[in-house]
């Protein structure tokens, strides 16, 4: 709990980077690991990997359905495959790979999608994965993750590891507030609760959670008192995180870098209407496509912000009444 | 396991199969029917000749792979694979019907011993690569063989798999393109040609052999020479005849994705007697 503290703001590295090193690490460990990649090891960070464990490392080409589905002919036959591209390419191009040869006889894939969100900035549209935690979701079997800092990325992908089956962890390409101590514990499917509060609970995923926490210092000043819950998993959900904060604060914000369609507010909400009811309030990408800017730029434009998350915080508790 | 080359043997076998396969796919009064009786040969030799299998031990790290990339053609494997115990020959007239194991496609979940479950076309390849991949990262003489549908290679990502596989020198793995020249809609040569589909495999990077997919003796030694075939993988394009084997099926583009009527089934096991 960060609770009573002052929340302090810190960039560190991105959770693209934290990949990579995690992977080297992952390298060093288990022999099985082995990592493909589609012609951007630089920008997702597995080069590192590759240049120690050339061995392990298939560089695919710009071909990203083959990369998937040799992915898992690899974990068919028992390695553990790391396929990674831009969320947008790995996720889009590689949808029916990942339903066919890995959700649908359910191998131990995982697949690592970078740059995802608007947050990758200056490269537009047509580079910005907004979608993929729908998509991926949709996929029968995955667990699907997307981790808000370093520390978050590091142990997120050693539970990917240790987990059988198939996975798909969402990555940023913009430095990541720092959120948590070295030494914190992570659980597939378990939310952390990072400040408690009574009035309203702030669910959030990736970069949106350290602007939730500047967001709940912000509804302090306003005597709200908000709960903020980073549910670094996607699915399976928390669901008695979410029970919780609907009985408890009855007011729900959640906060994700994506569409609002079929993202994780949606599935929060499935949740609520099956077991609490609560004002809901989503932040998100709403029906459009962005464009290009500086990554900060855009996050203040489409209100990716503490602000924003406020806002909306502040309307739902109104509406309780 | 004792395998069988004699060609004789192997040929009763194969008439064998095929009636299994008429049979299952009147009694399921759906699936692909052609594509099974132009595949049958292949997958008798490989099964009964070549591929290094355990039945005994399904999961054998060892053993070699096969993938049905061309997964609608499932009924000529599920008939070859019960021959050796991998399931129960007496449920295999429950082809496509709730419950069974022997699901439309091949689906591991359902049959385990199976290698991949496939069914949506142009995936196969990427999987016997990965799987080829692995072999080698193990120091495995473990082999991967996939089947490919002339239709299915259509699919851009076959091609992408085609250079992957050239470009890796995988010469542990095997590709066999069932060249029946008939797809869903017609003939292959009128919807989207291949040809020249030789020359499109060699320049990237494949050793290619051309055979008669029918005769047994010509794949026994395009599978031998497959094998010796160092620093490239290999495809063996095999001529075949869509529905070889029952007289109103050959070269029938009817008969791609329709079950036989009981009339036909019976005029088609006096052929196959």
């Amino acid at each position: 709990m960060i609770t009573k503290t002052k929340f302090e703001w810190k960039l560190g590295a991105a959770t693209r980077e934290a990949f990579g090193k995690a992977l080297v690490e992952l390298g060093r460990t288990n022999a099985d690991v082995v990592v493909l990649d589609a012609d951007l090891s630089k920008s997702t960070y597995t080069a590192e990997f590759g240049k120690q464990f050339p061995d392990r490392f298939f560089e695919c080409g710009i071909a990203e359905a083959n990369m998937v589905a040799i992915g898992a002919g690899l974990a068919a036959s028992g390695k553990i495959p790391f396929v990674s591209s831009f969320s947008a390419f790995v996720l889009n191009k590689g949808f029916e790979q990942l339903r066919v040869t890995a959700a649908f006889p359910n191998v131990n894939l995982k697949a690592v999608g970078t740059h995802s969100g608007i947050s990758i900035g200056e490269d537009g549209p047509s580079q910005m994965s907004i979608e993929d935690i729908s998509l991926a979701c949709s996929l029968a079997g995955f667990v699907v993750m997307c981790p808000a800092d370093e520390v978050a990325m590091m142990k997120l992908i050693q539970a990917a590891v240790e987990f059988q089956g198939p996975v798909f962890i969402r990555a940023g390409r913009a430095k990541a507030p720092v959120v948590y101590a070295p030494n914190q514990e992570f659980t597939i499917g378990k939310a952390v609760e990072l400040t408690e509060g009574t009035d309203v609970t702030l669910i959030a995923t990736g970069l949106l959670v350290a602007e939730s926490l500047r967001a709940a210092e912000a509804l302090e000043a306003d005597r709200i008192s908000a709960r903020v819950i980073d549910m670094h998993t996607i699915k399976p959900l928390d669901r008695d995180a979410i029970v919780r904060a609907a009985k408890e604060t009855g007011a729900i914000v959640v906060a994700e870098e994506h569409l609002v369609d079929g993202g994780l507010g949606v599935r929060v909400a499935q949740v609520v209407a099956e077991t609490h009811p609560a004002v809901m309030e989503f932040i998100g990408i709403d029906n459009r496509y962005a464009e290009s800017g500086s990554p900060d730029a855009l996050l203040d434009k489409y209100g990716f912000r503490a602000v924003n998350v406020a806002e909306a915080a502040r309307r739902a508790v109104k509406r309780k009444r | 396991m004792q395998k069988i080359d004699n060609v004789a043997e192997l040929a009763a076998i194969c008439k064998r199969m095929r009636r299994q396969v008429i049979e299952m796919i009147t009694e399921a009064k759906s699936g692909h029917p052609g594509g099974s009786l132009s595949a049958t040969e292949i997958v008798v030799t490989l099964f009964f000749d070549v591929l290094r299998h355990d039945p005994a031990n399904p999961k054998w790290n060892g053993r070699d792979r096969f993938i049905l990339s061309k997964g609608h053609c499932c009924p000529v494997l599920y008939a070859v694979m019960a021959e050796f115990g991998y399931c129960p020959k007496d449920q295999l007239n429950t082809l496509r019907k709730v419950g069974s194991i022997y699901q439309g496609h091949p689906d591991v979940r359902f049959l385990p011993a199976l290698e991949a479950s496939t069914g949506s076309l142009g995936q196969g390849l990427s999987l016997a690569i990965g799987m080829g991949l692995a072999a080698r990262l193990d120091n495995s003489p473990s082999r991967a063989y996939v089947m490919l549908g002339d239709g299915e290679i259509q699919e851009g990502q076959i091609w992408e798999a085609a250079m992957f596989a050239g470009n890796n020198h995988l010469d542990n793995v095997c590709a066999i393109l069932d060249y029946n020249g008939i797809q869903l809609d017609g003939f292959v040569k009128d919807i989207m040609n291949l040809e020249p589909v030789a020359d499109k495999w060699r320049a990237f990077g494949w050793h290619v052999i051309s055979t008669d997919g029918h005769d047994i003796a010509a794949l026994q030694k395009a599978f031998a020479e497959a094998a010796a075939v160092k620093g490239k993988p290999s495809i063996i394009i095999a001529h075949t005849i869509k529905g070889k084997g029952v007289s109103f099926m050959e070269n029938n583009p009817k008969f791609h994705g329709m079950a036989p009527t009981r009339e036909e089934a019976a005029r088609a096991f006096l052929e196959l007697a």
